[in-house]
C-alpha cells in the first residue's frame, strides 16, 4: 500500500472577497520508502502542497490519504497527533532551539509524545540519533556552537527521533555550502536506503532534486511528474 | 503527572535562556510582594503597639456597680444601693472563663497629708493588688504594690500616682514615707509609673491605692457619702423608704410569695452582706470576649443575687465600647489600606508580566511553530507558555518575601519599630502571585497557542 496518497486534492485560499485556487486537483501517491524531490517555482502551490502533505494544513477539497488514514479533515489536535508519529520536518533555516543544548533539541518532539517515555529512555533515544548522524560527540554544544550543518544533522537528528515513516525536508540545503549540501544530501539518500524511511525533498535546485529517485513538479497547482527541467528555475524571480 | 513536571522544568530552562530578562520582568511581583511583605510586618508590629497602648488605657475593661435605689419613682442614680460584695469579685474571678482579671474597689475621697503639704486625690481606691494587672499598669515607677497579704490583713500600706508623689513630696523619692488619710498613717510602698489623663481628661495619675480593707473599715465608712454625694439621700433601710403609693393601694400589703417554711429558709440561707464594694473592675481575656465575659458575668449575677427572669438588675455592667470599637477599628482600616496596595502594587507587576509574557511569545514565534510542527497541540502550547507565567510570578513571590523579611528586619535593627512575622501574608504572596501569573499569564499563552503552524514557521 502507499504511504501517501491525493485523491484529486483541491485547495483554495479565500483573499477577501476574491477566491485564489492554489491547489487544482493534484492527484499523487507514494510509496513506502521513495525518495522523491518536489519541485516548483515560488507561487506554484508548492509550499501549500507540502503544507498539506506535513499535515499542518488542510485541503479544501479531495482526500488524503497518509498511511492509510484518511487525514484531510481530522482536527488540528488530531492532526498534531499525526506529525508527532509519523511526520519529521527538516527545515532551511533548521530551525533549532537557542541556548538549548543538541541533546535536549532532539528529545523535544518526545514531550508530545502520548507514549510517554521516561526522561532517561527519551536522552538514550535521542543520543542514539546524534549519534547516528555523527554527532555522538557534540551532545552538550549549543545551536550556535555548531557549524551549519552540523546544526542541519541535530535537526534530521529532531526529525528521526521519533522513528516517522515520512521525513519531509523543505529547501534543507538552502543554507548551506554546497560540500555541506552534498553531505546533509548523501545523509538522507543514506536513511533511505538503510532504513527505509520515506523522504520528500522539497526544493527548486534541480541539483538538490538529481540526489532523488524521482520528482515531481508542480505548476501552478497541477503536478507535472517525471521531467527534468528547468523551467522552475527560470521564471523564479 | 510527569507531564506537568516535564513543562515546569521546560519553563525552568526557557526561563533561564533569558535570566537578565525573567529577573526583570519578575522585578515588579518582587517588589510588589516585598512591599506588601515589609508593609504587613511593620503595619502588625505597629498595630499590636497601638493596641496594646488602647487596651492599656482599659479598653477591656468592664465596670460592674450597683444598680439604683429609687423609691416611689425617684431614682438615686447609680451606686445608691449596696449589691457588691467582695464574694461577687472572687466568684466572677472563678466563674467566668472571658474574664481575666478581677479587681473589686471601694472609693474614697478625703484629704491626704504629708509633712506640712495635704492634697485631695481624685481617686482612693481600696482595691487588690490585681488592681494593677486589670489596669495595664504592673510595671511600677518605684517600689512594689501591696500584697494579697496585706489585702487579708488590712495593712496600711499604700501606692500612689505620680501626682500625689509631686503634691506632697516635690522632690524627695516617696518609697517609706508615710502619709495620713484621715487620722489612719500609710506607708508608702510604690510609686505608679506616669498614665496622664483618661478619655474624659481625668487625670489618672492622682491616685492613691490600697488594700481594700484597710479603705473599707479603717478609712471610708459607709462609702456612698462620701464617694457619690447624690446618693446620700437614699438610705438602706428599708423602714425610711420614701413610700407614698402604700396609703393608696391596700393591698400593697400582701405578700406575693409563701411564707417559707424553716425548713425551707435552713435549706436555702439567704446570705448575709456583711461587707459591700463599691464597683468591680474586671478585664476580660480579649477585646473579643468583651461581650462573652458581660454575658456570663449577668448570669453569674442574676444567680448569687437570685434575681429571676423579668426582674430588674441590682447592678450595671459599663464596657468602654467606643474604646474598644476605635481597637477594632484601627487594625481593620490598616488591613484593608494594605490590601489594596497590595492589590495595586500586583496588578502592576501582573501587567508588567503579560508585557513581556506578551514580547516572548512573538519572539518565539518560530519556536511555537516548530512545537507545533513535531506534534504540540494548542493546549501544550498554552500549558507551557501559562506554567512559565507562573513560575516566572512564583519566584518573584518567593524572592519578594525573602526582600519583604529583609526590610522588616532592617527595619526593626534600625529605626526600632515593632514588626511581627505574618504568616498569613507570605501564604496569600504566593497564592496571589500564582494567581497574578494565571491571569496575566492567560492571554498571551492563548495568543500563543492560536498561532497557525505554518505562518509562525515562517515567521522572521
Amino acid at each position: 500500500m502507499d504511504l501517501i496518497k491525493l485523491d484529486n486534492l483541491y485547495k483554495t485560499y479565500h483573499l477577501g472577497e476574491m477566491d485564489v485556487p492554489v491547489l487544482k486537483g493534484v492527484t499523487l501517491s507514494i510509496g513506502h520508502g521513495e525518495m522523491v524531490a518536489l519541485m516548483g517555482a515560488s507561487g506554484s502551490g508548492k509550499s501549500t502542497l507540502m503544507n498539506i502533505l506535513g499535515c499542518l494544513d488542510r485541503p479544501s477539497a479531495g482526500h488524503y490519504w497518509l498511511d492509510g488514514q484518511e487525514v484531510s479533515r481530522l482536527s488540528a489536535d488530531a492532526r498534531a497527533m499525526v506529525r508527532n508519529r509519523k511526520i519529521g520536518f527538516v527545515f532551511q533555516s533548521f530551525n533549532l532551539l537557542a541556548r538549548t543544548s543538541a541533546l535536549e533539541n532532539v528529545m523535544m518532539p518526545l514531550s508530545y509524545t502520548a507514549s510517554g517515555l521516561s526522561d532517561r529512555e527519551g536522552s538514550r533515544q535521542a543520543q542514539a540519533m546524534l549519534e547516528r548522524v555523527g554527532l555522538g560527540d557534540r551532545l552538550d554544544h549549543h545551536p550556535s556552537q555548531l557549524s551549519g550543518g552540523q546544526q542541519q544533522r541535530v535537526a534530521i537528528a529532531r526529525a528521526l527521533v521519533n522513528r516517522p515513516p515520512l521525513v519531509f525536508a523543505d529547501e534543507p540545503t538552502g543554507n548551506l555550502d554546497s560540500r555541506t549540501s552534498v553531505e546533509i544530501l548523501r545523509m538522507f539518500q543514506q536513511l533511505n536506503a538503510e532504513e527505509g524511511i520515506t523522504i520528500i525533498l522539497v526544493t527548486h535546485d534541480a541539483t538538490v532534486a538529481s540526489y532523488a529517485k524521482r520528482t515531481i513538479h508542480i505548476r501552478d497547482g497541477m503536478i507535472e511528474e517525471g521531467v527534468y527541467g528547468h523551467e522552475g528555475i527560470k521564471s523564479s524571480a | 503527572m510527569r507531564a506537568f513536571y516535564r513543562t515546569t522544568l521546560m519553563a525552568f530552562k526557557a526561563l533561564r535562556r533569558n535570566i537578565m530578562r525573567s529577573a526583570l520582568t519578575t522585578l515588579g511581583i518582587v517588589i510588589g510582594v516585598a512591599a506588601v511583605i515589609a508593609m504587613t510586618e511593620i503595619g502588625q508590629g505597629t498595630n499590636t503597639a497601638v493596641q496594646r497602648t488602647i487596651k492599656s488605657m482599659g479598653a477591656d475593661n468592664l465596670l460592674i456597680q450597683p444598680g439604683t435605689a429609687s423609691s416611689g419613682g425617684v431614682s438615686f442614680g447609680s451606686g445608691s444601693v449596696f449589691t457588691l460584695t467582695p464574694q461577687d469579685s472572687d466568684a466572677i474571678l472563678r466563674e467566668c472563663p472571658a474574664v481575666a482579671e478581677v479587681a473589686p474597689i471601694v472609693r474614697a475621697r478625703t484629704q491626704v497629708v504629708y509633712g506640712n503639704r495635704n492634697w485631695v486625690p481624685v481617686y482612693i481606691y481600696g482595691t487588690t493588688p490585681s488592681f494593677l494587672k486589670v489596669r495595664d499598669w504592673e510595671d511600677l515607677e518605684e517600689g512594689e504594690g501591696f500584697t494579697d497579704q496585706d489585702v487579708r490583713n488590712g495593712t496600711a500600706v499604700c501606692v500612689l500616682g505620680q501626682t500625689i508623689v509631686r503634691e506632697l513630696f516635690a522632690d524627695e523619692s516617696a518609697i517609706g514615707k508615710e502619709v495620713r488619710v484621715q487620722n489612719v498613717t500609710f506607708r508608702v510602698v510604690g510609686v505608679l509609673s506616669k498614665k496622664g489623663a483618661n478619655m474624659m481628661g481625668v487625670d489618672q495619675d492622682d491616685i492613691l491605692l490600697a488594700p481594700w480593707r484597710t479603705i473599707k473599715y479603717r478609712v471610708s465608712g459607709t462609702s456612698a457619702s462620701t464617694a457619690n454625694q447624690s446618693a446620700a439621700a437614699a438610705t438602706t433601710d428599708p423602714s425610711q423608704k420614701v413610700n407614698s403609693l402604700s396609703g393608696l393601694y391596700p393591698n400593697q400589703g400582701t405578700s406575693l410569695y409563701q411564707t417559707p417554711t424553716p425548713t425551707q429558709v435552713a435549706d436555702t440561707p439567704q446570705p448575709i452582706r456583711f461587707t459591700n464594694v463599691d464597683q468591680i473592675l474586671c478585664k476580660a481575656a480579649s477585646t473579643k470576649e468583651i461581650d462573652l465575659a458581660i454575658k456570663q458575668i449577668t448570669e453569674l449575677l442574676h444567680e448569687r443575687h437570685r434575681i429571676k427572669t423579668g426582674q430588674p438588675d441590682d447592678f450595671s455592667i459599663r464596657n468602654m465600647t467606643e474604646m474598644s470599637k476605635a481597637l477594632g477599628s484601627t487594625s481593620q482600616t490598616m488591613t484593608r489600606s494594605l490590601l489594596f496596595v497590595a492589590l495595586v502594587s500586583l496588578v502592576v507587576g501582573g501587567v508588567g508580566i503579560m508585557n513581556i509574557m506578551l514580547v516572548s511569545v512573538t519572539e518565539r514565534t518560530r519556536e511555537i511553530g516548530l512545537r507545533m510542527a513535531v506534534g504540540a497541540r494548542a493546549r501544550d502550547i498554552l500549558r507551557q507558555f501559562l506554567v512559565e507565567a507562573v513560575v516566572l510570578c512564583m519566584m518573584g513571590g518567593l524572592i519578594g518575601i525573602l526582600l519583604g523579611r529583609g526590610v522588616a528586619v532592617l527595619v526593626r535593627v534600625s529605626l526600632g519599630w515593632p514588626t511581627e512575622i505574618s504568616v498569613l501574608a507570605m501564604v496569600g504572596a504566593v497564592v496571589v502571585s500564582a494567581g497574578v501569573g494565571m491571569i496575566f499569564g492567560y492571554y498571551p499563552a492563548w495568543k500563543a497557542s492560536r498561532l497557525d503552524p505554518i505562518e509562525a514557521l515562517r515567521y522572521e
